[in-house]
């Protein structure tokens, strides 16, 4: 079976000298939670009907699908009907930045985004600007944050949304997006965050946070692949990007994913009862491991905002590392995690997030992104610990860079 | 014991390491600086993320022939970089320096079993290192260098200043974050 066998095992206490396992890589994907994947399998079978079928077979799909979305519309602070169910964060984001551009383009042809968005965001923005529009992409400071001020400054007449993601992927810096929220409804701009690495895992209330419309994901919080919502205030002017059977009010068509979104939901309130006990555990393991790497390792340095930032992440960069090697080395460890290293990426370019908080393409390339969730352990920590200096030093020998005045010769 | 392989090592790059690669980058062969070597060839920039440095000594055979006596590498980059650099030092050791600069791209390629499209590069830059260091050794000697060799330093010399060029863009890239910052 070809499947099974890319599965990566786990190390049961029987085999000996097997590598140990360690994932921190959480904030790129997150396995599904059992308990939730329990009650889906369950419904695998039964709930297989086109929710748009009026036979009761149909209905009984329909119910999992409306329940589902009270439950996520009701845990974000929305009404039901604002919350339109997509594939991914990914198509969320495209939704909202292409949707919202169409259907307002009597009032104008200029959006305002952050340039440490996701990938999603950014190439949305730039296919708009093939379409005529403009985009303001605006900086970051050191530690990835946006200034609101910088928001209110970048608003013209031709405005229709900004967009800032909540917290950042790589560096899980947190923006201020209740003042943000803020002054684009004074100015009566429309504004969306993306909240892929906050929702399930930080308070996020759509009316707190003075937003429009909000992106959030299931894969991000031990849910299943496939389903993702996007939050559309009632009452903001938005055009389809999928057309079809009219599914999800005539907002995104096709067949909805049911047993996906029901795992969404399921995940999501998983996600809210862990929160209190989970946000400080998990704090306590990242700091831990901060700490620990910034005392044991020479030339290592913490990206991203001390405080503001979520829970799970941490994200260092260490000099004269190249981080695919880094992660490679991790990875013959047993341990998962990824970098902003160009030699990494598909693009060969270096993280645009590290790049736009100040750091040279050398420094971003040796960027390390550790991020923890629901099945880390301490000893986990003590693992990343213990194996990470050897192998830093181990790189560092190998290379001809060793201290920092080399780096022009 | 199963050694993790590339099985369990999915590179992100689009493709994934061969066992090869992977034994090669996980216990190099020849790295480190070599004292008083005779040729020194300098490769890549910081910035794109591979830097090698080749060192050779060089001495001769049985049969009086200069030969690639001891090699050794230094190098800062991703898996394949240092993989395709102690690849080389394998293949050039011993070698006649006619012999060394034959070995080429699809050479160090064929050694590895194979190398990711994207990562391809890293063996043209194994190759311009050797290159550079045994025209740098000829130079120091003051030989006639052979017409090949000087073409492909002039060619190396060509695309170092395109990188630097690239890496001009990144700078205007800085600048402009930090002005929309300041305004």
């Amino acid at each position: 079976m070809i499947i099974g066998n890319h599965m990566v095992k786990k190390t049961t206490k029987k085999a000996k000298n097997s590598v140990r396992r360690v994932y921190m890589d959480y904030a790129a994907a997150t396995p599904v939670d059992p308990k939730v994947a329990k009650k889906v399998n369950a419904a695998l079978t039964g709930v297989f009907a086109n929710s748009m079928s009026f036979h009761s077979y149909g209905q009984a799909a329909r119910a999992v699908l409306e329940e589902s979305r009270a439950i996520l519309a009701q845990m974000i602070g929305a009404q039901s009907r604002e919350v339109f169910f997509t594939s991914s964060a990914t198509e969320s984001n495209n939704l909202a930045i292409k949707g919202v551009a169409s259907a307002n383009k009597h009032k104008g042809n200029h959006i305002i985004i952050s340039s440490i968005e996701h990938a999603c965001i950014m190439e949305s923005a730039k296919w708009l600007e093939s379409q005529g529009f403009t985009v303001t992409r605006l900086g970051v400071d050191s530690f990835g944050q946006v200034n609101p001020q910088d928001v209110a400054n970048a608003i013209n007449q031709s405005t229709v949304m900004v967009s800032v993601m909540h917290a950042n992927n790589e560096i899980g810096t947190i923006q201020p997006i209740e003042e943000i929220g803020k002054i684009c409804r004074e100015k009566n701009v429309l504004f969306h965050t993306d909240a892929a690495q906050t929702f399930g895992k930080i308070p996020v209330n759509v009316k707190k946070m003075n937003v429009d419309l909000l992106t959030a994901s299931s894969q991000k919080i031990y849910g299943p692949k496939g389903a993702a919502l996007l939050y559309v205030r009632e009452g903001v002017k938005i055009d389809p990007v999928i057309h079809g059977g009219g599914q999800e009010s005539g907002l995104r068509a096709g067949t909805s994913n049911v047993l996906a979104i029901y795992g969404f939901a399921l995940a999501a309130l998983e996600a809210r009862r862990n929160m209190a006990r989970e946000t400080p555990r998990l704090k306590k393991m990242r700091d831990r491991l901060q700490a620990g790497i910034l005392k044991s390792i020479e030339g290592s340095h913490l990206n991203g905002h001390p405080q503001k930032r979520v829970p799970n992440i941490l994200n260092v960069w260490f000099e004269f590392i190249e981080g695919e090697s880094l992660i490679i080395q991790l990875d013959l460890r047993g341990i998962a995690a990824s970098t902003g290293s160009a030699c990494s990426s598909a693009k060969l370019a270096p993280s645009h997030v590290l790049i736009a908080a100040g750091m040279k393409p050398q420094e971003a390339h040796g960027s390390l992104r550790l991020s923890l969730g629901r099945f880390s352990k301490d000893s986990d920590v003590d693992y990343v610990l213990k194996a990470l200096p050897a192998i830093i030093q181990r790189l560092r020998e190998i290379s001809p860079f060793k201290k920092s005045e080399e780096t022009n010769s | 014991m199963k050694k993790p392989t590339r099985k369990l090592c999915p590179a992100q790059t689009g493709g994934a390491y061969t066992d090869k690669v992977i034994r090669h980058f996980q216990t190099p062969h020849n790295y480190g600086k070599m004292e008083n070597p005779d040729g020194v060839g300098k490769v890549g920039n910081i910035v794109c993320g591979d830097v090698m440095w080749l060192y050779v000594k060089i001495g001769r055979n049985a049969a009086k022939k200069e030969i690639v006596q001891d090699i050794k590498f230094e190098t800062f980059g991703c898996v394949a970089a240092i993989a395709t650099s102690s690849a080389i030092t394998d293949m050039a050791k011993g070698k006649t320096l006619e012999a060394a600069l034959k070995i080429d791209k699809a050479g160090i390629v064929k050694e590895l079993g194979g190398l990711p499209p994207v990562k391809l590069h890293c063996s043209v830059l194994a190759a311009d290192a050797l290159a550079e260091a045994i025209y740098d050794y000829y130079q120091k000697k003051e030989r006639v260098i052979p017409k090949d060799l000087e073409e492909k330093h002039q060619r190396i010399a060509a695309e170092k200043k395109i990188i630097e060029e690239k890496y001009k863009d990144w700078v205007d890239i800085e600048e402009k974050i930090q002005s929309k910052r300041a305004g």
